[in-house]
């Protein structure tokens, strides 16, 4: 059983007032981040929606030591981080217990341009955790598409939706043999919660990747937010999950789809909410286009219900 | 001066064992000819415990350039090595380490920059990062080299700004020379541990990097730029101690050779410098007057030192390893042109652009083309 | 730490409203009848911007941005979005 809300911590480090639009996955997502690592971390970031967020000079909306850094490196550079800290330590400059250094990355900043840096940080096992808060698009730039969004969705450079599938990042991930691997959403912040605290204690390299349904790009109402990530979840679209040392287990909603014990919803009540789809709905060949996004879905569990039987 | 010790070194090899004496925390390396060689010694050094740090093998330039910022930004001591089209990668980073005012210390092992490919050493690829805001030094010798990064260090701590450290592929990097390893005692005194004014810490959390608006960012780039010009003092100082500790001397912000009385003076920088003193004794035994000024600092440009320097009346050949395109001839022939402008009328500037992509420049070859010029 | 004498990148200190008063973005601001809020903190757990306390069920509206969120996610019913004058 996921941690009670009531059970959380009171720790605040997303400080409010900050420059996120309302109803924002990403702060949302954060907020339960912090509330795991605690104060003593250090977090790094690429151009994104949070680098938006944290305020302008002088002022920082986060609770912090904070790093911007060149939009293709933040695993590298979470890695100089935490080698520096190691090493200072060794040599007696530092004392007591190490800060956990954690990039917090948006889709673009993972699957496209931070690509490269984050599998060579997780193929050196590098001691940090790398989230990827994935709202499926660039959505700070004004929602152009990314290797996170998925088929049929409208970007303003998908103007008649994408016809590309999106990657399986969190499996890449996975198959980089690091120890451990979670996917999460903010509609279920006690998961969210459990898993950074497992990772925070585990050495080596962790990756997190936080489905962030952003109304702006996905164009749903703003109070909807958490409605539209619980949906995510309970068609299948989403699927919760985490490996420790390679071996996949599902959380609750996810076990229940993948056991066969509970039918995902139909995709189609997903997809309808959102104005990212609408055009593709509105078309002549909607039934095929929706087919082929349930096709990816149906694909992605079969594969993982498979993957999940490894476990050597 | 404690004992010093006296070995046959490649300039590459000279680099790394600076940076062990440098005592530093991290290491970030990727490999590229001909700078290979710098990140497997320090690899080789950090894995059998002769250096107390982390190597990180990153996956490209981008990253270790990255890795290097971020762990500098950490509180570390961070060198990293490159070449060429690895420098290029770079560049985007270059620019956060000086913006973010981040010391780290870099070897540019200089080499000529693809299309097409070449191995060997010309300097576009180290005067295309001209702008990026580092402090960037031209090393003639494997000796020179050891003792700049060491200089290098004290440099950019002192006033936070990245340092560059560029010597010539293969005539420095891969060739034997004889090296005075000053003792650990001695370094020590000179290159004091770094204590950073600030850096990311947990028990004060703060962010150098927020989106600024223009009010705050005009002004930070004003300071950068007013401080790397502040720099050239704080270098005359680290060449002048450095000499007093360990009794070695390169030159500070130039290095000059017979040119007192010169009417004609060689004007270049790198490995050539070292070649050019060979040069000049050649024109001299010709009865030319001939002289040779090697800036070791070629940014901040040292234009005062320069204009102070250069003889009355004197015929300056630029000896240019790179194309300014867009314009005749190579980048120092411009950087000196716009320096002497309405303040040594007295002076005439020729350049020539040659060693492009590795072509050897020997004593007689280079003698010869002054000779050549000054009939121009 | 040696003392900052000299600030050589523009340093940002954690401050609640970086954003400014983003109380003002707001066009509705939720309401919580007290009378049927059962203090589940459900709205204080998805609230992004850190505005509930949840023990109280207050809200602060200095910076709450009226998203709305709390007022969807509330099981009871107890939220209530309200126009801004």
């Amino acid at each position: 059983m996921a941690t009670s809300i009531k059970k959380l911590p009171d720790i605040e480090q997303v400080l409010s007032g900050n420059g996120a639009c309302g109803g924002c996955p990403a702060t949302m997502g954060l907020r339960i981040v912090g509330k795991a690592l605690g104060s003593n971390a250090i977090m790094l970031l690429t151009p994104s929606c949070s680098v938006a967020s944290m305020g302008m000079t002088p002022r920082l909306g986060y609770n912090w030591p904070c790093i911007n850094i060149t939009f293709a490196s933040a695993g590298s550079s979470a890695s100089g981080i935490t080698h520096a800290l190691e090493v200072m330590q060794e040599k007696g400059r530092l004392h007591g217990e190490l800060p956990t250094v954690f990039a917090w990355v948006g889709d673009g900043g993972t699957y496209d341009i931070g690509f490269q840096a984050l599998s060579g940080a997780a193929e050196r096992n590098d001691n940090i955790i790398f989230f990827c808060y994935n709202n499926e698009a660039y959505s700070n730039t004004g929602v152009q598409r990314s290797g996170a969004t998925p088929r049929g969705s409208f970007t303003t450079t998908t103007p008649t939706g994408k016809r590309q599938p999106k990657k399986n990042m969190a499996l890449l991930m996975l198959e980089h043999n690091i120890p451990y691997v979670a996917t999460a959403t903010v509609a279920y912040p006690g998961d969210l919660y459990d898993k950074v605290v497992k990772a925070k204690n585990i050495p080596g390299m962790k990756y997190i990747e936080i489905q962030a349904p952003c109304y702006l790009g996905w164009q749903f109402d703003m109070p909807e937010t958490v409605q539209m990530s619980r949906m995510a979840v309970r068609s299948g679209a989403w699927l919760l999950w985490e490996a420790e040392n390679g071996k996949i287990s599902f959380n609750n909603p996810s076990s229940l789809i993948i056991s066969g014990k509970k039918d995902a919803a139909p995709v189609d009540e997903y997809l309808m909410k959102q104005g990212r789809f609408n055009r593709l709905l509105k078309g002549p060949d909607a039934e095929s286009r929706i087919a082929e996004i349930q096709g990816d879905i149906d694909r992605e569990i079969a594969f993982i219900r498979e993957r999940a039987k490894i476990t050597i | 001066m404690k004992t010093a010790q006296v070995i046959m070194d490649t300039g590459a090899h000279a680099a790394a064992l600076a940076v062990k004496s440098a005592r530093v925390d991290v290491v970030p390396g990727y490999p590229i000819t001909p700078q290979t060689s710098i990140m497997e010694a320090l690899a080789a050094m950090v894995e059998n415990g002769e250096l107390h740090a982390r190597f990180i093998p990153v996956e490209g330039e981008h990253s270790s350039m990255a890795a290097a910022v971020a762990a500098s930004a950490a509180g570390a001591r961070v060198f990293t090595a490159t070449s060429a089209n690895g420098l290029l990668y770079m560049h985007e980073v270059l620019h956060m380490a000086s913006g973010g005012r981040l010391p780290v210390v870099m070897c540019n092992v200089n080499r000529g920059i693809f299309a097409p490919w070449t191995l060997w050493a010309d300097h576009q690829d180290s005067m295309a990062q001209r702008d990026t805001g580092w402090i960037q030094y031209h090393c003639s010798s494997n000796q020179e080299v050891f003792n700049t990064i060491l200089q290098a260090f004290r440099v950019a701590e002192q006033i936070n700004i990245p340092v560059m450290v560029n010597f010539d592929g293969f005539a420095i990097s891969h060739c034997l020379m004889p090296l005075t390893l000053p003792s650990q005692e001695d370094i020590d005194r000179f290159l004091p541990p770094y204590e950073p004014e600030w850096r990311l810490d947990p028990a004060h959390p703060s962010s150098f990097s927020n989106v600024t608006n223009a009010p705050e960012y005009a002004p930070f780039r004003q300071m950068l730029s007013d401080d790397i010009m502040a720099s050239i003092p704080l270098v005359k100082q680290a060449a002048q101690e450095y000499k007093d500790i360990t009794g070695m001397w390169d030159g500070d912000t130039i290095d000059t050779y017979r040119l007192e009385d010169a009417e004609v003076v060689a004007f270049a920088i790198n490995s050539m410098g070292a070649e050019l003193r060979l040069s000049i004794d050649i024109l001299r035994q010709q009865g030319i007057k001939a002289g040779l000024l090697r800036p070791r600092l070629y940014l901040p440009f040292p234009a005062e030192d320069i204009i102070t320097a250069l003889p009355q009346n004197a015929q300056v050949m630029v000896l240019d390893r790179n194309y300014n395109f867009g314009h005749p001839g190579g980048i120092l022939a411009s950087e000196l042109k716009s320096v002497l402008f309405g303040r040594r009328n007295d002076i005439t500037v020729k350049n020539r652009v040659m060693g492009i992509g590795g072509i050897d420049l020997t004593r007689q070859f280079m003698a010869a083309e002054i000779r050549a010029m000054m009939d121009e | 730490m040696k003392s900052l004498t000299k600030a050589y990148r523009p340093i940002s200190w954690p401050t609640k409203g970086a954003g400014g008063d983003t109380g003002s973005w707001r066009t509705h601001r939720p309401v919580v009848d007290t009378q049927i809020c059962n203090k589940c903190q459900i709205c204080w757990v998805y609230c992004p911007e850190a505005v509930i306390d949840r023990q109280e069920i207050t809200i602060d509206y200095r910076y709450c941005k009226g998203c709305g969120v709390c007022a969807v996610e509330c099981p009871t019913g107890a939220i209530s979005m309200e126009m801004e004058e």
